[in-house]
């Protein structure tokens, strides 16, 4: 493939994920700041080796793929930081901005307590949540984006939902 | 998995629908897409201007300021370091800057290719 197809090819997978890109930064991260780095350096690091996951992807998707970059540049920056893997969300900041008025009205409060109980939840099955839910990703694609099987997945994402469950059925632990 | 709620939790909730809800995707901020837009647009044609500006102020004086490890240290990043898009993006945003101080096209070369050098040095520094 010649440099101008491969940066054509590459610009349309920019524009097609930007957005997923940017909300899984954003909601692993928990502020805009930090998400913007976040997907800046994803789609960089995605530019130095688009060629070769080009190559070995047999025609698969590549949202996994850029996903897992934004996962392990993600770890690494608070490995850097030397400080826990989150900033919690602002509630309040965070509704306003990407909720219509008519979905808060009815039920800001729920949505901030499942938002709240995201937060509480493993490293893993957080991720596993935002991938499914935020990106509508399927269990194959999460697999891929995580390095698991798609049967470890679909166990993952099986206790992330029993788990949360519990936490928003808890009042007192899901405002924490 | 709906509706599985704690026995005295009161009505089922919908916590698919309502996870669905609270993680709405987050539209990114319009200053982020054309900045990347623009950096992904120029980022090969900046390396080799870069590198081409760096030829131009070597040959007019290289000992008057490039230091002796300028040039292999910066080669090494732009064409094959983990910190190559970094350096890059870094170089390319503060160009603006750059102009405003230079006196002629020749200085601000020299500027450039000193900017490629220190952030350079300060990738490997990390």
């Amino acid at each position: 493939m010649d440099k101008a197809t491969l940066d054509r090819e590459f610009t349309e997978l920019y524009r097609a994920h930007l957005k997923d890109v940017y909300s899984y930064a954003y909601y692993r991260v928990g502020n805009h700041h930090d998400a913007e780095d976040l997907t800046e350096q994803t789609f960089l690091q995605a530019y130095r080796h688009f060629e070769r996951a080009v190559a070995e992807s047999d025609g698969r998707p590549l949202r996994p793929w850029l996903i897992r970059i934004a996962h392990n540049l993600a770890a690494n920056l608070y490995r850097d930081r030397s400080r826990k893997p989150q900033t919690p969300i602002d509630d309040t900041q965070h509704l306003r901005t990407v909720h219509t008025t008519e979905d808060l009205v009815e039920g800001r409060d729920e949505l901030a307590r499942i938002l709240a109980g995201v937060q509480q939840l493993p490293d893993d099955r957080r991720e596993a949540l935002i991938m499914r839910f935020a990106l509508g990703m399927d269990n194959r694609e999460i697999a891929r984006a995580m390095g698991r099987t798609d049967g470890a997945t679909k166990v993952l994402i099986h206790r992330a939902i029993k788990q949360l469950e519990q936490i928003v059925a808890t009042p007192e632990v899901a405002t924490r | 998995m709906t509706g599985h709620g704690a026995p005295d939790a009161g009505p089922p909730i919908d916590l698919e629908g309502m996870l669905r809800r609270a993680l709405a995707p987050v539209d990114p901020p319009e200053d982020l897409a054309a900045r990347l837009d623009e950096t992904l647009t120029s980022l090969t044609d900046l390396v080799a201007e870069e590198l081409e500006a760096w030829e131009l102020a070597a040959v007019r004086d290289p000992r008057r300021w490039v230091d002796s490890v300028a040039r292999p240290a910066a080669a090494a990043a732009i064409g094959a370091g983990a910190g190559a898009a970094l350096v890059v993006l870094r170089v390319h945003q503060t160009r603006g800057r750059r102009r405003a101080r230079a006196s002629d096209p020749l200085d601000y070369a020299e500027k450039t290719v000193r900017a490629v050098a220190d952030e350079t040095r300060r990738l490997l520094d990390r």
